[in-house]
């Protein structure tokens, strides 16, 4: 039975946690833009496939100088990539989203805009990054920590690789921080303010647009972070955040849209529903397997594997249809 | 006004006719037909958010179910299916899914026998796992016998233009459903539903491979006029002038079958029906006020749409005689005709045609535009001693996607109504 367990750990609730988070991660961006600015910022995928991008190359940069430590180097030159993503994203903002909404047009031509925004970044990061996967991992080894699990009676041991840790490690820290952001400093409450009353927040003398910075620039370093520890996880391509976009999507709603909080729950419902619905439960059976009635299948799993996104995709639909506030209730635009 | 459009018509045939003299006359033909299917599409989409205002970013989905009627009902018969147990245990998967359709029906409306609240909700979801058990108990076995003994059920061997209308009706039923479900949503909650709902259909068909081959992909379909081999056959032996005779047939079908279906919504558009839906579209609490049916109204109109792209999705797959479900994709299949609409001018279906012709052809030669200009750039960078650029090919095909979004972001700004805008007439 132990053995049974663990292989469920290692199926569902690691991959769910890994999942999660970068859904986490990338909700929380989302969601803040739709809080602050009250449009769906489609673009978000591609921002995190950017931040992989911009990770990639100072890794790259770095092992070039022959800079190399006990960490991933792409975890290490993270910091510099969040900051220039979110560079990248206020600029983003300064010359396609703020001209219009200067403008005062409606959420919905903001949506459209950030639909070429995305448009633009998948093409130029195909220009120059090309069309092929890379590794982070092609000069280093990827490591993976097997915990031993004879203690409990178990033959079977718990795998988590290293940026599987760091990846929810780094979840951990920069939820936290966002908390005591949100609720300690002054811009913090401003944005929260903002995204309650956006009227009341401008009389009351709040610097909308330094908030309106501040919402970039977290989203940007938050997409950045998400994007290049998928791609440690995983592996780099062009359309590593692309796919997940309405996953992440689904999070943001599922939390309530312009609820930071709940889009950390969101992101870890959407992961673990997914892990969880294409999981094989005979499994889990196995230890019972003389007591069971012949007629049950081998395979009990919710989903066949190949429409593992799409769970994601139908929760968001019945949550969009249930309870379109989500669980958390959400701001409207 | 009219001078204007009629400068811009002229002005996109002599773009044409430059492209043609660029890109060869086949080339061009084989755009050209496909503008076309791709401008039904964007009349389709015109009607929904030009008309009506409704938000749908699944044309995706429209697209795929029309391809998918079109392979059903033109592929030619599949004897193996048929000689097989498949069709009696897809009866049976039926009758479960009617089974389980039922089940949920009784569910949801419980409360006409007294049952509410909670222990509705609980009915509600029982049902639904019922019904999703036995249908999946039914339809797994049929679905692994039928890829064992006959790889796919094959098609009904009719006309492919009674497949064009299939499709055009398969996608209006999924239309009802999905708008009866989904159109209370607001705007953008309203464009992720459909995002979502499309990439679900798409899942499907690319995994149902009893039905649809999936990734096997099914060819070749089979074209409603004669197609090159067909006019080789009849004895024209010249290869170049097979084709394109055969193009300029497939064209002047899909034409006529657009100038139809203009001159319907031209009419619709400018008559009373059109004006209550721009009525409903600019304030839908006063126009309920006076007692149109808005949730109706908008229903219809998103039926009618969809049966539109229903139609265009059908055409697409035809022509290119290929169902490939990877080869759908949100960018070539959604996002692009949401380029037309806005670049030509939503609400206007002079713009609608205009746009999805001219971003098409946009889109397809931005590719060997793009090949020269990086052979300059690159000739210069070596010249310079920097170097020649690597993959000038594969880089050249990703600048269509930057061009489609730099195009659609300098139209929301410098242009938002559009090339040929929206035009409201008033009372003389």
């Amino acid at each position: 039975m132990i053995n049974e367990l663990i292989f469920f750990f290692n199926k569902v609730i690691v991959s769910g946690a890994v999942l999660g988070s970068v859904y986490a991660l990338g909700a929380v961006g989302i969601t803040l833009i739709f809080g602050i600015l009250r449009f769906a910022h489609f673009a978000h995928g591609d921002m995190m496939t950017m931040g992989a991008f911009v990770s990639f190359m100072l890794a790259a940069a770095a092992s070039a100088m022959g800079i190399s430590t006990f960490w991933p180097t792409g975890f290490i030159v993270l910091p510099f990539a969040m900051a220039i993503t979110a560079g990248l994203a206020l600029g983003i903002d300064r010359t396609f989203y703020q001209p219009l909404r200067e403008r005062g047009v409606r959420p919905v031509t903001l949506l459209i805009a950030s639909i070429g925004v995305t448009l633009m970044i998948q093409g130029l990061v195909r220009l120059f990054g090309g069309v092929q996967t890379r590794s982070f991992f092609e000069n280093e080894p990827k490591e993976l920590f097997r915990f031993d699990t004879s203690w409990i009676g178990g033959t079977r041991s718990i795998n988590v690789s290293e940026p599987q840790l760091l990846l929810i490690a780094v979840t951990v820290i920069a939820v936290v921080a966002l908390h005591f952001f949100l609720t300690r400093s002054r811009l913090g409450k401003g944005m929260r303010a903002m995204a309650d009353n956006p009227d009341l927040a401008l009389v009351s003398g709040i610097n909308t647009n330094q908030v309106v910075r501040a919402t970039w620039i977290i989203a940007g370093s938050l997409a950045c972070m998400a994007g290049t520890m998928l791609a440690l996880d995983v592996i780099l391509k062009p359309d590593l955040a692309f796919n997940i976009v309405l996953p992440i999507f689904a999070a943001a709603i599922v939390g309530g849209l312009g609820q930071a909080y709940g889009a950390i729950a969101g992101g870890l419902i959407i992961g673990f529903a997914e892990t969880m619905s294409v999981f094989n439960w005979a499994i889990m059976l196995r230890p019972f397997r003389d007591h069971l009635p012949e007629w049950l299948p081998n395979d009990l799993s919710i989903v066949p594997t190949e429409y593992k996104l799409t769970v994601a995709f139908v929760i968001l639909v019945v949550v969009l249809l249930v309870r379109p506030t989500g669980i958390f209730k959400g701001v409207s635009s | 006004m009219i001078r204007r459009d009629a400068i811009l018509f002229m002005a996109l045939g002599a773009f044409l006719l430059a492209i043609a003299a660029w890109q060869q006359i086949p080339t061009t033909l084989f755009m050209l037909v496909t503008a076309s299917a791709y401008a039904l599409i964007a009349l389709g989409l015109n009607v929904q958010w030009g008309y009506a205002g409704l938000f749908n970013f699944g044309v995706m989905g429209f697209l795929m179910v029309g391809g998918v009627a079109v392979t059903f009902v033109s592929y030619p018969i599949n004897d193996a299916f048929w000689a097989s147990d498949g069709p009696f245990m897809l009866f049976k998967a039926l009758l479960a899914a009617i089974f389980g359709g039922v089940l949920v029906y009784l569910a949801t409306n419980s409360q006409r026998f007294g049952i509410k609240g909670k222990l509705r909700t609980f009915l509600i979801v029982v049902s639904w796992a019922v019904a999703y058990i036995v249908y999946r108990s039914q339809i797994d076995p049929a679905a692994r016998l039928i890829e064992q003994e006959a790889g796919f059920i094959g098609g009904l061997g009719l006309p492919v233009v009674l497949g064009w209308v299939f499709g055009g009706i398969l996608a209006g039923a999924i239309a009802y459903v999905v708008g009866r479900v989904c159109l209370g949503l607001r705007t953008d909650y309203l464009a992720i539903a459909t995002i979502g709902i499309s990439e679900i259909i798409r899942a499907l068909v690319k995994n149902m491979d009893w039905f649809t081959r999936g990734t096997l992909t099914v060819s070749p379909l089979p074209w409603p006029t004669p197609s090159p081999n067909d006019i080789v056959a009849a004895g024209l032996d010249d290869a170049t002038m097979s084709t394109v005779l055969a193009r300029v047939g497939f064209l002047s079908l899909t034409v006529l079958m657009i100038a139809v279906i203009f001159y319907f919504l031209q009419k619709a558009y400018e008559g009373p029906w059109g004006r209550m839906m721009r009525a409903i579209r600019d304030n839908n609490v006063s126009a309920s006020a006076i007692g149109k049916n808005v949730t109706k109204r908008e229903l219809e109109v998103f039926i009618l749409g969809s049966i539109l792209m229903g139609i265009g999705g059908a055409v697409l797959a035809s022509f290119s005689q290929i169902l490939d479900p990877s080869g759908y994709q949100p960018i070539n299949h959604t996002f692009i005709v949401w380029v037309m609409i806005i670049v030509g001018g939503a609400g206007n279906n002079y713009g609608a045609l205009f746009g999805g012709v001219f971003i098409y052809i946009v889109w397809t030669v931005s590719e060997p535009a793009s090949v020269i200009l990086f052979d300059i750039i690159s000739d210069f960078s070596e010249g310079a001693g920097i170097g020649a650029i690597p993959n000038i090919e594969s880089r050249a095909l990703q600048m269509r996607v930057f061009v489609l979004g730099l195009v659609i972001t300098f139209a929301l700004r410098y242009f938002p109504q559009g090339i040929i805008p929206e035009r409201v007439r008033t009372e003389k």
